[in-house]
């Protein structure tokens, strides 16, 4: 039996195979016919100026993939920035309780403020993945780094090599864990969770393979950013408005 | 050349360890711990089956299309039921059994329409303190199509950032109305009827040039300038900002 | 989760200084990960000075050339241990030899260190040793004598050609060897220095001070040993190995120091985005381990005790040693401060460049203190072992020396 003939055997009868069917069955029903890694390409549009800070989108999905409560594990969250006159930036996360908030009493204190979304980039060449000792983290054909909890480490190389602090160790697992694009709905025709429950359509969802998505629509309706590109990780979470303040 | 007795015992080790590695390597183990390609769809299909919490809106639209008739014509029409009712799935495979939340006190609506000077200008905002202390939301809007009980009187309602750093500024005293005509529509559609601004220089002169004549109700030391030598013929307010013109502190 | 790291976590939360990412406030090389570049240093700079003997033929430097390799064998034994304990999920520790991944520096780790253990050092000691081991294996009572007898791997042939051909297998060896210490260690900094998101990290300079320090706190590990075991056995101190190795030593900090500063000097005359955030963080969080402990003490001060030492010919033979163990002690102070410098300062600022977080070290957890101190003694417990049954020097030399000096010949 050749490694092929064993793979080929595998999917069809482990279990778990068996359950990709199943799920691909369902897709099936959501959307017509059956999903199809390959021809997709996900991404995620984010327009500055039409969030609120509301932090639907942290609680969502805090409670869609079972984040840990604790404010020191998100796989997104909201940052408040206020540009002062001097051009100093002060910056917070607003679902970080229990730290003194240095408010700031006054409008005139400050010349610009905004909040910005943060999540994780889903980087087309994603530093995280190519640290992995194990490979236990990797991209999907859809453009998505997911973790393999079962086989991670808990070596923390990728949460060092993550630019962006958008991974964490899950304290009950000890192992790496991120932001999936909420790859379950996803899979199934539905809207991550963050962008579900965003009530100003702040946060755009879609394919970048195809031309009539609203993610395409987004970047041609605006000039658009990503976080850090000089790190060259190509990032897949594009920016309206973003402010050169923002890291 | 004859191979020395030492180096004929270190090549039977060296050869058994390797053996015993390459073997067990490529030979004992099972493919299937070394197959990368399993091991990531195995964690694709993890992935894929984790339970859904949120429905997505569609699934509402099913049992309360009542509510979802309604809350489309409102301000709320983009917002998703689970972002204030909480994740539903469970409501919605046993509707009777599992009820979703209903916010129904004061702390909850504030969490959007609370004054925040980081929220964009022109979103709904209250200050919370101010705004009809105590009474929850609920008693004079309904959520599901949130227009004012009445027709706000005064800009503040929606402008609180404008209105905040207007009433610090030498123009504290001036009514929004004086510089921007509001059509009564605004109020009630304010997409749809947007009040004018001022669009020439000789606006601001109204008062601030130096032949301008002494309105009634004008402060009498309103700073007077030059409309014909001052600041060329840039329009005023690409030096001053008319809700908060410098000149205080 | 557990209540009790939660409440550190929120004391933590506390000692923030401006902004940190939200997943930041957990820092997750702990001072194991400190323990771990700072035995595989070690291990690199005691074979380097033992290569030096066999490679560069430095006569005066025989003395040391077993205890270095023995010492490199113990601590590379143990380099494993830290990065093993500090995983999250330590019984997976064998995907990394199933799966490693091939763009990953950490999945290397399996290969060098295999390759520089048995393909290197093992064979290296052994060919060195061969000869002691076989008239061992004759001399010695069971069970000991099976003990040697086994070493030997059961061989006999200590003829004069068998004995030649060990000495040219040990010289290939150390010319293959040099350039995998290199590798081994400068691995260690290329972990470090290849992550692109950590500016206090991403440096091209990494593997290169690593190896340097690398080779600084080997010797002086080497020289302390050497002192030590001259002590405890009541030998006499063969000062011109000791004013040899200490010369080396000298060079090797002064050319790490060089290194180190011009790292420093190009952080700071490019004066990139980080800039401000990593001077705030060596005044702030490493001003003490930094300026004090690894600048100071561990390079300037040994650097003008081992000046003062060779410079002057008034001092003599016990002041030297006095000197010399006093330049060794703070040296490897220096070095492993050098470390935490690099594992723990490079965790202290936030990413979005903006603030500063805290590290608490623990104490009794598992990647505590008590553990990291068991981590660094375990392997002089090896090398005292491996000292009391292993000839430090060679039986042939050591039977001429003594017949020497009942002679009344040299001292």
């Amino acid at each position: 039996m050749n490694k092929r003939d064993f793979l080929k055997g595998a999917i069809l009868f482990f279990p778990a195979g068996g359950l990709l069917a199943m799920a691909r069955d369902a897709s099936g029903k959501a959307n017509g016919k059956a999903y199809e890694p390959a021809s997709h390409f996900y991404g995620m549009g984010i327009e500055i100026d039409k969030c609120i800070g509301c932090s639907r989108c942290v609680e969502a999905c805090k409670a869609e993939n079972d984040v840990p409560a604790e404010p020191f594990y998100f796989r997104t969250w909201i940052e408040r920035y206020q540009i002062r006159p001097s051009g100093e930036s002060v910056v917070e996360s607003i679902n970080v309780k229990g730290r003194k908030r240095d408010e700031a009493a006054d409008d005139r204190d400050f010349v610009r403020t905004f909040f910005v979304p943060k999540l994780c980039n889903q980087c087309a060449h994603p530093p995280c993945v190519q640290v992995c000792p194990v490979g236990a983290t990797f991209q999907t054909k859809d453009g998505v780094v997911l973790v393999d909890k079962d086989r991670c480490l808990g070596c923390r190389y990728c949460i060092q090599a993550c630019p962006y602090g958008a991974r964490y160790l899950d304290p009950r697992t000890h192992t790496a864990d991120k932001c999936t694009f909420c790859y379950h709905r996803v899979v199934k025709g539905l809207q991550p969770a963050c962008v579900e429950v965003c009530p100003t359509g702040a946060r755009i969802f879609g394919d970048l393979k195809s031309r009539a998505s609203r993610l395409v629509r987004f970047a041609r309706m605006n000039k658009v950013h990503v976080l850090k590109p000089a790190l060259n990780t190509e990032p897949k979470v594009y920016y309206a408005q973003l402010d050169g303040e923002v890291r | 050349m004859k191979i020395p007795e030492q180096v004929q015992r270190l090549a039977i080790v060296v050869g058994v360890l390797l053996a015993v590695v390459l073997i067990g390597r490529f030979v004992l183990l099972p493919s299937r711990l070394v197959a990368r390609e399993l091991h990531q769809t195995a964690t694709i299909e993890r992935e894929v089956v984790k339970p859904v919490r949120y429905a997505g809106s569609t699934a509402c639209a099913d049992c309360h299309d009542d509510v979802v008739v309604k809350k489309a014509k409102g301000y709320h029409k983009g917002l998703a039921c689970e972002g204030c009712h909480g994740p539903a799935v469970k409501h919605a495979e046993d509707p009777g059994a599992v009820k979703p939340a209903a916010p129904r006190d004061r702390k909850f609506c504030p969490v959007c329409h609370a004054y925040d000077p980081a929220r964009p200008t022109g979103f709904p905002q209250i200050n919370v303190t101010a705004h009809n202390p105590l009474k929850p939301c609920i008693t004079c809007h309904n959520a599901h199509d949130p227009v004012p009980p009445r027709t706000p009187r005064d800009c503040a309602a929606c402008h609180g950032q404008i209105e905040r750093t207007k009433a610090v500024s030498s123009h504290a005293l001036l009514a929004c109305t004086t510089c921007h005509a509001t059509p009564e529509q605004h109020k009630r559609s304010p997409r749809r009827a947007t009040p004018s601004k001022p669009e020439t220089r000789e606006f601001c002169g109204g008062c601030h040039a130096a032949d301008a004549p002494l309105k009634t109700g004008a402060i009498k030391d309103a700073p007077k300038v030059d409309l014909g030598t001052h600041g060329r013929s840039y329009p005023c307010w690409q030096c001053h900002y008319p809700h908060l013109p410098e000149g205080r502190s | 989760m557990n209540p009790e790291t939660a409440a550190g976590l929120y004391e933590l939360l506390e000692q923030v200084t401006g902004y940190i990412y939200p997943n930041e406030i957990e820092i997750h090389w702990s001072i194991l990960i400190v323990a771990y570049p700072y035995l595989t240093g070690l291990v690199a700079g005691a074979f380097i000075l033992a290569s030096l003997v066999k490679v560069f033929n430095v006569k005066e430097v025989q003395p040391v050339y077993r205890l270095s390799l023995l010492t490199a064998l113990a601590f590379l034994l143990v380099a494993p241990m830290p990065l093993l304990l500090h995983l999250g999920r330590p019984e997976r520790f064998y995907e990394i030899l199933l799966t490693p991944n091939p763009t990953s520096a950490m999945a290397m780790f399996g290969f060098v260190y295999a390759w520089y253990l048995m393909g290197v050092l093992l064979l290296e000691i052994w060919f060195e040793f061969r000869r002691d081991l076989v008239v061992l294996a004759q001399q010695a009572r069971p069970p000991l004598r099976w003990l040697y007898a086994a070493l030997s791997l059961f061989s006999k042939d200590i003829s004069d050609g068998a004995l030649a051909f060990d000495r040219k297998a040990i010289r290939a060896i150390t010319v293959i060897g040099i350039p995998s210490a290199f590798l081994l260690h400068g691995y260690v900094g290329f972990i470090f220095g290849s992550v692109k998101a950590n500016p206090w990290w991403s440096s091209v300079l990494m593997p290169l001070v690593f190896l340097m320090s690398a080779i600084v706190s080997g010797i002086a590990l080497v020289v302390f040993l050497y002192m030590v075991l001259t002590a405890l056995r009541r030998q006499p101190i063969d000062m011109a190995c000791l004013d040899k190795v200490t010369s080396y030593l000298f060079y090797a900090v002064i050319v790490d120091f060089s290194l180190e500063a011009l790292d420093f000097i190009h952080r700071l005359y490019e004066s990139e985005e980080s800039v401000g955030i990593l001077a705030k963080l060596i005044t702030d969080k490493l001003f003490m381990s930094l300026f004090v402990l690894q600048i100071l003490l561990g390079m300037f001060i040994p650097l003008g005790i081992l000046v003062l030492a060779k410079s002057s010919r008034r001092f003599n033979d016990d002041l030297r040693k006095l000197l010399y163990f006093t330049a060794v002690i703070l040296i490897q102070l220096g070095i492993f401060a050098t470390r935490w410098n690099v594992v723990i300062g490079g965790q202290l600022f936030s990413k979005s460049f903006r603030g500063l977080m805290t590290y608490k070290m623990e104490v009794m957890g598992i990647e505590g203190l008590a553990v990291t101190i068991v981590v660094l003694v375990l392997p002089f417990v090896i090398l005292a072992a491996f000292v009391r049954l292993l000839p430090t020097q060679r039986l042939a030399e050591r039977e001429a020396a003594g017949a020497a000096a009942l002679s009344g010949g040299s001292r």
